[in-house]
């Protein structure tokens, strides 16, 4: 009888948990949603913005965060899976190595305005790329790099020994095991890293802060040197900044709501090549 | 059945850390036969076929005394290319390991990473392989599924489909059958018999019925001691060492 009673307490709390979870993840969900559309039209997407920043719509802001997306996986994925392969088939076990993987972990808790100003630092300043894509993009990358790091080391480790001995039996050399064996084994889990990264690059505000967004503007990026708008930005700018915050306002919700597909759609996109993989051969 | 000599063990002592996990074996496998490794577990039989093909040099902190001769050559010389010795001797492990590959793509891995890139070459390797592997009737017309579709003991044969078809000289069977059910054991146990006629055959086996069906020489092992090597009957019915003969009439193992 007690364990009964035991059991359901558990139960409930569970079943609590969960609802609270969802109640949150709704109403953020319901909110922009609900006020995000009132402003969304084909004007709000295609257009730049009008009437400081109260009327036309911004699509500067959308391509901007997407090419700053894009770039920064575009760095990040192909150095986090050579650093990841190196860590997980080539270091030796020791604890120099060991210490150089608690530090990459680490690194994935620093507070992203930090990465912003080492992008300012490095990038924007040293490199002489000045306040553009390029340097934005880098500075995303380095911020997301640690998640991509690790989520390729598990997906590399996890992959059988015995795959591994197979391919050595057959007269294969390590660097063919690794390119044909374990790598493709290993790409469903790397790409789960990839879109928590995607998601993460799209959103962060502080990164881009001093590297690659700028306040407003009229044109389009036309170059990888190009200063760009970009949506979190957007956002910050509309809600602190500017004569008409109730119109503002609005216009804020939409983008957020942009944000928010535009995250869900590469991430789809993304989901769905890693299914496509996983289902290959299963 | 030849007497020659394919293998020469001379004086190994193989080491886990401090572990000493092979003592002073000494063994000849002789050409175009199966020789089957038996012994408890943790006896080292697993460890001494993994010699032959150099699998052990994957694992940290091992020491090996001593030689092992495959054609009157040192495999553990270092001039010897360990992926060249990897292609003459072939191994199939104790599960079924097929890659997350279709059926087709698991049989041309071996060739390709040989740099043969021609499909009709392709193909009709594959052909042949699958069919000494008694697999071919029964995935001729789904190459290009999964290989982890198959049913266990299908896996196991491609296995060895897999192996054969890079045309080894020896072939290591580390306990083949030790993941399957009866029908398919007695599939694979049939195929190693056929094999011996093209191959040289090692296989560790749990299983001293097995053993006695399909081996012309045995070696019985225990805690890292080669304790007697002879012919499979006389092993069974006539053991020189008592410790053999309880292992073998079950009375401990």
């Amino acid at each position: 009888m007690k364990a009964e009673i035991t059991q359901k307490i558990g139960f409930f709390l569970l079943i609590a948990a969960l609802a609270i979870t969802i109640l949150f993840l709704g109403s953020i969900l319901y909110f922009i949603t609900v006020n995000g559309v009132k402003v969304l039209s084909w004007q709000f997407l295609t257009d730049i913005p009008r009437k400081a920043m109260t009327a036309g719509g911004v699509a500067p802001a959308i391509v901007g965060t997407l090419y700053l997306t894009l770039g920064s996986i575009l760095f990040s994925l192909p150095l986090g899976l050579i650093t990841a392969i190196y860590l997980v088939e080539y270091s030796p076990k020791n604890i120099i190595v060991n210490i150089l993987r608690m530090s990459i972990n680490n690194l994935a808790g620093v507070p992203s305005v930090v990465f912003g100003l080492f992008g300012l630092a490095v990038f924007v300043k040293f490199f002489g790329f000045g306040v553009s894509i390029l340097a934005g993009s880098l500075t995303l990358s380095i911020l997301i790099l640690p998640n991509i790091i690790s989520a390729s080391y598990e997906a590399l480790v996890a992959v059988p020994r015995s795959l591994r001995e197979a391919s050595y039996a057959l007269g294969a050399t390590q660097w063919q095991t690794i390119k044909n064996i374990v790598v493709p084994t290993a790409l469903p889990g790397i790409l789960t890293g990839v879109i928590l990264g995607i998601g993460r690059a799209a959103g962060e505000t502080a990164p881009i802060l001093f590297t690659a967004a700028t306040f407003y503007t009229n044109r389009y990026p036309v170059s990888p040197m190009s200063e760009c708008m970009a949506l979190p930005y957007h956002i910050y700018a509309l809600m602190t900044e500017g004569t008409h915050p109730d119109q503002q306002k609005m216009i804020a919700f939409g983008c957020a709501l942009i944000l928010l597909l535009l995250v869900l759609c590469i991430s789809a996109l993304a989901i769905y090549l890693r299914e496509k993989q996983r289902r290959k051969y299963v | 059945m030849s007497d020659e000599i394919r293998i020469k063990v001379e004086g190994v002592n193989f080491f886990y850390g401090l572990k000493h996990a092979l003592i002073d074996v000494n063994m000849n496998i002789y050409k175009n036969m199966v020789t089957a490794m038996i012994g408890p577990s943790g006896c080292g039989k697993s460890t001494f076929i993994r010699l032959i093909n150099r699998m052990n040099d994957l694992v940290a902190h091992t020491t090996l005394k001593g030689k092992v001769l495959l054609d009157g050559k040192n495999i553990f010389d270092p001039d010897v290319d360990v992926v060249e010795l990897r292609r003459k001797v072939g191994m199939v492990f104790q599960k079924p390991n097929p890659f997350p590959k279709s059926i087709f793509e698991n049989m041309c891995y071996g060739l390709q990473i040989n740099g043969i890139t021609d499909q009709k070459i392709l193909y009709e390797k594959t052909e042949t392989a699958l069919r000494k592997a008694a697999l071919w009737d029964e995935v001729k017309d789904r190459l290009s599924d999964s290989a982890l579709r198959l049913s266990g003991g299908q896996q196991q044969r491609l296995c060895i489909a897999r192996c054969l078809v890079v045309e080894p000289e020896v072939i290591l069977f580390d306990e083949p059958c030790a993941s399957l059910d009866p029908i398919s054991t007695r599939k694979i146990e049939d195929l190693i018999v056929e094999l011996k006629k093209d191959y040289t055959i090692l296989v560790v086996t749990h299983n001293m019925q097995q053993a006695a069906r399909i081996s012309s020489k045995a070696a019985f092992f225990l805690l890292g001691e080669l304790i007697e090597f002879g012919n499979t009957e006389d092993i069974f019915t006539n053991p020189r060492d008592k410790r053999t003969e309880d292992y073998v009439s079950g009375r401990f193992g």
